[in-house]
C-alpha cells in the first residue's frame, strides 16, 4: 500500500439504501452518510417502466434550450 | 406541452389563485344542478346501495329537512326507490365535509377565485358531535339545520356583503402563522373570520344576532368549509391541463376514496376507503369507526391540512401523535409535491412554503402517500362524530393514474397527450355570483 493513497486514509462512506450497513460502519467508528433511497415504485418493474416512460416523455419533448 | 410544462402551468394556477368569500346563498340558486330531489355527496360517485352508514344517515336527515320524507323509514324508502339523484359535490362546483350532503334548500358559502373565474361552494359548518355531516339526523340536528340555513344564512350574507367580502387566502395564510393547518384545526382562522364579520353582523341586526354569535364562537371549525371552498376554487383553475400529472382533487365517501388528476380531467381513480388512526371520544373506539370520509382532503390537495401540519403542532392533541409527527408529516409531503406554496408559510420551517401540487408519479415512485387530517364518524347512521385522526390516501388511486397516463403515452406512440384531452369542469353555465343577486 502506498502511503498517502486514498486507500490508506480512514474510509469516508456514503451508504445508499439499507440502513443496516450504516449502523455497522458507524459502530466501527467510520464516517458515514446515509442516503435514504429505495427502488422506484417499491421495486415493481412494471410500474417502474411506466414511470420511466413518463419521465422519458418529459425529457424528450422539452423545448430547445430548456434546462434539463 | 411537456409533462413538466403542464405541471408548471398547473402549479402556477394554484399559486396565482385568489379566494374571496362573497356571500351565502341557497344551493338551488347558485350550485349548478342542485334541484329537487338531487342529493350531492362527498367523494367519488356512489350509489345508495354501496353508501356507508353515516352518509346514509346524512341523506336521511337531508330528506327530512327538505320535507321530501316524514320519517327516517320514508327517507330510506325514497332513496332505495331510485327517486333521489345522487352525484358528487365535486361535479357541481361544491365540496362537503365528511358525508358532504348538499340539497337545494341548504345554504352555501360562495367563494370566488377572480384570477381564473372559478367559483366554489360549501355548506355552513354545524359543529362537533351529533351533526348531519357525521350521519346524525335527530330533532336537535334538524332544529340546528333550520337555524343555520333559514336564519343564520341570510344574516351572514348581509354581513359579508356589507364587509365587501372576506379575503380567505390572506385569512388562511395568517392562520398558519397562528397555529392552524385550516383543516382539522381552525381556531385562529375562525377567530379571524369572526373579527372581520362581527361589526357587520351587529349592523345587520335582527332577532338572530345573539344566537349567530353564539353559534360561530362556540364552533372552532366554523372556518373549515371556507378553507375547503377556497382550495376547490384554486384547484379547479388547474384542472384539465393536458399532460399534467398533478392531483386536483382527493375525496372520500366512506366507502371509496378517489383522486382526480389535471391531465385526466373528470375521471376518478378510486380504491376502498382506508381506516383512520385516531383519538376517540369517551365511550367509542376503532370498532365503531367508519372508514375515511369527506371532501375536506381538498385542503391537503391545495397544500394545507396535514401538508401544513408543521405549522400546527398543537393539533396532535386532537388527532393523536407527537409534535415531531406533525413536523415529519409536512417534511414527507415535500417528497411528493411539485413546489412550495408562495402564500402559505410555516414559521417553524423558517417560513418555508407548504408542500403543494401532488404529483402522482412521485407518490408511486417514493411509496409515500398523501397524509390527511380527518374526523371520524360512527359507522352506523344516526350517531355522529366519535373522534378525529390521521390517515393516508390509498396508493391504488395513484397507481391507477400512472397506469392510465403511461398507457395513454403508449397508445399514442409516445406522444405527450394523454387519452382524455379536455374536460369542462368549470365550463357549464356559470352560477350567479352572490354579490350580484338582488336585495
Amino acid at each position: 500500500m502506498t502511503p498517502g493513497s486514498p486507500i490508506a486514509a480512514a474510509p469516508r462512506v456514503i451508504n445508499v439504501g439499507l440502513p443496516l450497513f450504516v449502523e455497522a460502519l458507524a459502530g466501527a467508528g467510520a464516517a458515514v452518510v446515509h442516503v435514504d433511497w429505495r427502488p422506484p415504485a417499491g421495486g415493481d418493474p412494471r410500474l417502474a417502466a411506466l414511470l420511466a416512460r413518463l419521465d422519458d416523455a418529459e425529457e424528450s419533448a422539452g423545448a430547445p434550450g430548456e434546462p434539463r | 406541452m411537456t409533462i413538466g410544462e403542464a405541471n408548471r402551468e398547473a402549479l402556477r394556477r394554484v399559486q396565482a389563485s385568489t379566494a374571496r368569500l362573497t356571500g351565502v346563498a341557497l344551493a338551488r340558486d347558485v350550485v349548478p344542478g342542485a334541484g329537487d330531489h338531487v342529493v350531492l355527496h362527498a367523494g367519488p360517485p356512489i350509489t345508495w346501495e354501496r353508501m356507508c352508514g353515516p352518509q346514509r344517515g346524512a341523506v336521511i336527515g337531508a330528506c327530512l329537512f327538505e320535507g321530501w320524507a316524514k320519517s327516517a323509514d320514508d327517507a330510506i324508502g325514497l332513496a332505495a326507490s331510485g327517486a333521489l339523484g345522487f352525484d358528487p359535490c365535486h361535479h357541481h362546483r361544491a365540496v362537503g365535509p365528511m358525508a358532504g350532503i348538499v340539497t337545494p334548500s341548504m345554504a352555501v358559502f360562495v367563494v370566488e377565485n377572480a384570477a381564473f373565474g372559478t367559483v366554489a361552494h360549501a355548506t355552513i359548518h354545524m359543529g362537533l358531535g351529533r351533526v348531519l355531516r357525521m350521519g346524525a339526523y335527530d330533532e336537535s340536528v334538524l332544529e340546528k339545520l333550520d337555524f343555520m340555513n333559514r336564519r343564520l344564512a341570510p344574516l351572514l350574507d348581509a354581513a359579508i356583503r356589507r364587509a365587501g367580502g372576506v379575503d380567505l387566502k390572506s385569512t388562511s395564510a395568517q392562520a398558519l402563522g397562528m397555529g392552524d393547518e385550516v383543516h382539522n384545526r381552525n381556531k385562529a382562522a375562525t377567530a379571524l373570520l369572526i373579527r372581520a364579520l362581527a361589526p357587520h353582523v351587529a349592523a345587520a341586526g335582527g332577532p338572530d344576532v345573539e344566537r349567530a354569535f353564539d353559534f360561530m364562537t362556540t364552533n372552532e371549525s366554523f372556518y373549515l368549509p371556507l378553507s375547503m371552498a377556497a382550495a376547490k376554487a384554486a384547484l379547479d383553475a388547474a384542472a384539465s391541463i393536458a399532460g399534467s400529472t398533478m392531483v386536483t382533487a382527493m375525496a372520500r365517501n366512506g366507502t371509496d376514496v378517489g383522486i382526480r388528476v389535471s391531465g385526466t380531467g373528470d375521471r376518478w381513480f378510486t380504491a376502498p376507503a382506508p381506516r383512520v388512526r385516531g383519538v376517540y371520544f369517551p365511550g367509542f373506539g376503532p370498532d365503531d369507526a367508519n372508514p375515511d370520509m369527506g371532501d375536506s382532503a381538498i385542503t391537503e390537495t391545495a397544500g394545507l391540512g396535514a401538508f401544513a401540519m408543521a405549522a400546527a403542532p398543537a393539533i396532535v392533541q386532537f388527532v393523536g401523535g407527537s409534535a415531531d409527527l406533525a413536523l415529519q408529516t409536512t417534511l414527507d409531503m415535500y417528497e411528493i409535491t411539485l413546489g412550495e406554496h408562495e402564500a402559505y408559510k410555516i414559521p417553524a420551517l423558517d417560513f418555508r412554503g407548504t408542500p403543494v401540487g401532488i404529483d402522482v408519479r412521485k407518490v408511486v415512485e417514493t411509496g409515500i402517500t398523501p397524509a390527511i387530517n380527518t374526523g371520524i364518524a360512527h359507522k352506523e347512521p344516526g350517531v355522529g362524530q366519535i373522534g378525529a385522526g390521521l390517515t393516508n390516501m390509498a396508493m391504488e388511486c395513484f397507481v391507477q393514474a400512472v397506469e392510465y397516463l403511461g398507457g395513454g403515452l403508449r397508445e399514442l406512440g409516445g406522444g405527450l397527450r394523454p387519452p382524455s384531452e379536455t374536460f369542462p369542469q368549470q365550463q357549464d353555465a356559470p352560477a350567479k355570483p352572490a354579490l350580484e343577486r338582488g336585495p
